[in-house]
């Protein structure tokens, strides 16, 4: 029983972690309707930063810089390439992200090579132990940060005029450019704000016990696609509930692996997009999603 | 009077330009046909990857290109084409699983089972839209990476099996070489030929396809699903049809890229294929079939290239030097290319030669729906 519960709260943690990359996914589709798969090359060129700089900055000056690196890369993308966009299809936009993701995740493994590069996180290996159970203080931080993160954006969405603007625009465009909102910035804020998520997430997706930074850390970082379809695209809470469904049943599936061993090995990678792909079955627009309304 | 010289002249300016298009198609095949007397076995293959590619661009042309469904799981499609032809042509003689079926029907079989799966997959692919259904495809690039791995009497795990040459009307596509002309004809020179009528017999089915009725309402349903089904269009059928059809074109090149391969491994049919895919439809074109072709050659040859003539060329160096290696040069250039024709050609390469063949957009389509009706 102690197990079940040790890959619980794990699980929790990663998925706190997922849900952190998913609402950065969810942001950006619900202010500009772009299902953004270049996603993961931002999460690693947050991480990118972090590791690379740690060494003379220390860790927490290089973390800051990491993520303030990563949402200037999304601003980027957003500037320099989403925004040069004239025709009005997505769907093709989805593809651009594409053609970015493949250029970024090049440079950047590129850069990687082989290496496995560690975050000179203050954590390390220590672990708690409370009873039967110990949890690597990690893994604590990981959630702790996560929540933290979450509560304060979702605070920001609701009260703040950046929050407000962001729900007008994704209402409906045409009516919040009319009473002011300015769409671009929006837009800029949106991709911004999802670089940062996304380091902060990639920092959580490198400690221990993940040896380092390395280049198959951008497919850990995939693991949040699922997470956010399963919630619904546009949906926060969704995001939330998403990333923490995909954390607890990845922790799960690797966990009692010995006992699936019939299904193959590497079962936890595969377990999230099963559960999505169920869930997707039963509810075409995920758990919290919005189902369309189409007017002729 | 003057209406009358008008329409004339533009039709002489037709017939000329239609001649000169079948000069340039002679001149193509020609050209293709020759290719194995003269070049050698790098290009030869290099070629043969370049026309499986097409063949699966065409197929997921259909569905992204020309339907607007999002699938970032061709290479699944590719996998059980390339893994189903050696299962099923396989003798068992590597201790891994085969049915020693003839291997042309063995290679049919597969395209089958490509399709099957497709259809398998359409109670999904038939309710999901848009990024839905591409993270939902993203599924079958994992879900086929695991079983590839796991199911090790079918697939060998990450060694992968061994392909048998395929049998044909008494011909055997492996390195038994036969003398045409002087020139030795190994498994590249043979296979270079089967693949190109099987390219040409591809590309005439989806052109029809694409150009009648079942094409109209495949971009209807893009254009507008809601509007498509209202006008009387099966939309929930034609998804799943398409789906299935262009998970068969994946099969097929699956094939044909296991045959030029003559080994198959799991690590090829990652997701970096699919995105792969999706890079040469938009590069080429989406919705057209020689827009297909065209980004299918660019993408799949673009590494070939680069490879060959990275000592030549500045900025790339060998692999393992710490340089910029060919492929991922050749990544730089298509993630690039990808990114540049959206923003600044929408349409894709071939727009640009469809724009000097017609004066303007609305003669033409104004000319063919006036002949039609």
């Amino acid at each position: 029983m102690s197990t079940f519960f040790e890959l619980l709260l794990n699980g929790l943690s990663m998925g706190s972690v997922y849900a952190l990359i998913a609402l950065g996914f969810v942001v950006i589709f619900r202010a500009t309707e772009v299902v953004n798969f270049a996603h993961a090359s931002l999460l690693l060129a947050g991480g990118y930063i972090t590791a690379s700089l740690h060494d003379d900055l220390g860790f927490w000056p290089a973390l800051l810089v990491g993520v303030a690196g990563a949402a200037v890369v999304g601003a980027a993308v957003e500037f320099l390439v989403m925004r040069r966009y004239r025709g009005s299809d997505h769907s093709v936009l989805a593809i651009v992200t594409i053609g970015v993701d493949i250029l970024l995740t090049t440079e950047l493994a590129r850069r990687l090579g082989t290496d496995v590069l560690p975050l000179g996180d203050p954590w390390g290996d220590d672990v708690l132990s409370v009873g039967p159970i110990s949890i690597a203080h990690t893994r604590i931080a990981a959630f702790v940060t996560a929540a933290l993160l979450i509560t304060a954006f979702l605070l920001a969405f609701r009260h703040t005029s950046w929050g407000v603007a962001m729900r007008a625009a994704a209402e409906s465009p045409q009516t919040a450019a009319l009473m002011g909102v300015r769409l671009g910035r929006v837009s800029l804020g949106a991709w911004a704000v999802a670089g940062a998520l996304a380091a902060v997430a990639a920092l959580f997706l490198t400690v221990f016990p993940t040896p380092g930074l390395e280049r198959a850390t951008s497919l850990a970082a995939l693991k949040a696609f699922p997470a956010a379809i399963l919630g619904g695209l546009d949906s926060t809470t969704g995001a939330l509930v998403g990333g923490l469904v995909v954390g607890v049943t990845e922790a799960l599936a690797t966990g009692y692996q010995s006992e699936l061993t019939f299904l193959g090995r590497g079962l936890g990678d595969l377990a999230p997009y099963l559960v999505m792909t169920v869930i997707l079955l039963i509810r075409p627009a995920g758990l919290f999603g919005t189902k369309e309304l189409a007017r002729v | 009077m003057s209406d009358v010289l008008a329409r004339s002249a533009r039709s002489a300016g037709r017939t000329l330009l239609t001649r000169r298009r079948a000069y340039a198609w002679a001149a193509a095949t020609a050209v293709l046909l020759a290719m194995p007397f003269y070049l050698d076995r790098f290009w030869l293959q290099a070629g043969l990857f370049a026309m499986a590619a097409a063949i699966g661009a065409i197929g997921i042309n259909l569905l992204t290109g020309a339907t607007g469904q999002l699938s970032m799981g061709h290479a699944f499609f590719l996998a059980i084409g390339a893994y189903g032809y050696c299962v099923l042509a396989g003798d068992g003689g590597d201790g891994l699983t085969g049915l020693g079926l003839p291997t042309w029907i063995a290679a049919t079989l597969a395209v089958g089972l490509a399709g099957l799966a497709g259809g398998l997959f359409s109670p999904i692919a038939g309710r999901l839209r848009g990024a839905y259904l591409g993270i939902a495809t993203l599924a079958l690039i994992f879900i086929g990476q695991h079983v590839l791995f796991n199911a090790h009497d079918l697939t060998g795990g990450s060694n992968g099996r061994d392909v048998p040459p395929l049998h044909l009307f008494g011909l055997t596509f492996d390195e038994s070489e036969a003398v045409v002309a002087a020139v030795p004809f190994g498994a590249a020179e043979k296979l270079w030929y089967a693949g190109l009528v099987l390219l040409l017999a591809c590309g005439l089915f989806a052109r029809g396809v694409l150009r009648g009725r079942p094409g109209r309402a495949m971009n209807a349903i893009r254009d507008h699903r809601v509007a498509a089904g209202v006008i009387g269009v099966p939309v929930a059928r034609y998804r799943a049809g398409v789906f299935v059809l262009s998970s068969m074109y994946a099969g097929l090149a699956g094939v044909l890229l296991a045959l030029v391969f003559q080994r198959t491994v799991p690590d090829y049919f990652g997701m970096t294929l699919s995105l792969e895919y999706l890079a040469m439809i938009v590069i080429g074109g989406l919705g057209s079939v020689s827009g297909a072709v065209a980004g299918a050659a660019l993408v799949s040859l673009l590494p070939q290239l680069l490879t060959r003539y990275s000592d030549a060329l500045p900025l790339v160096s060998a692999p393992g030097s710490g340089g910029v290696a060919p492929g991922e040069a050749s990544r730089y250039l298509y993630g690039a290319a990808v990114v540049a024709v959206v923003l600044f050609l929408p349409g894709g390469l071939v727009r640009i030669t469809a724009r000097r063949g017609t004066p303007t957009p609305g003669t033409s389509s104004g000319t063919s729906s006036g002949e039609t009706a």
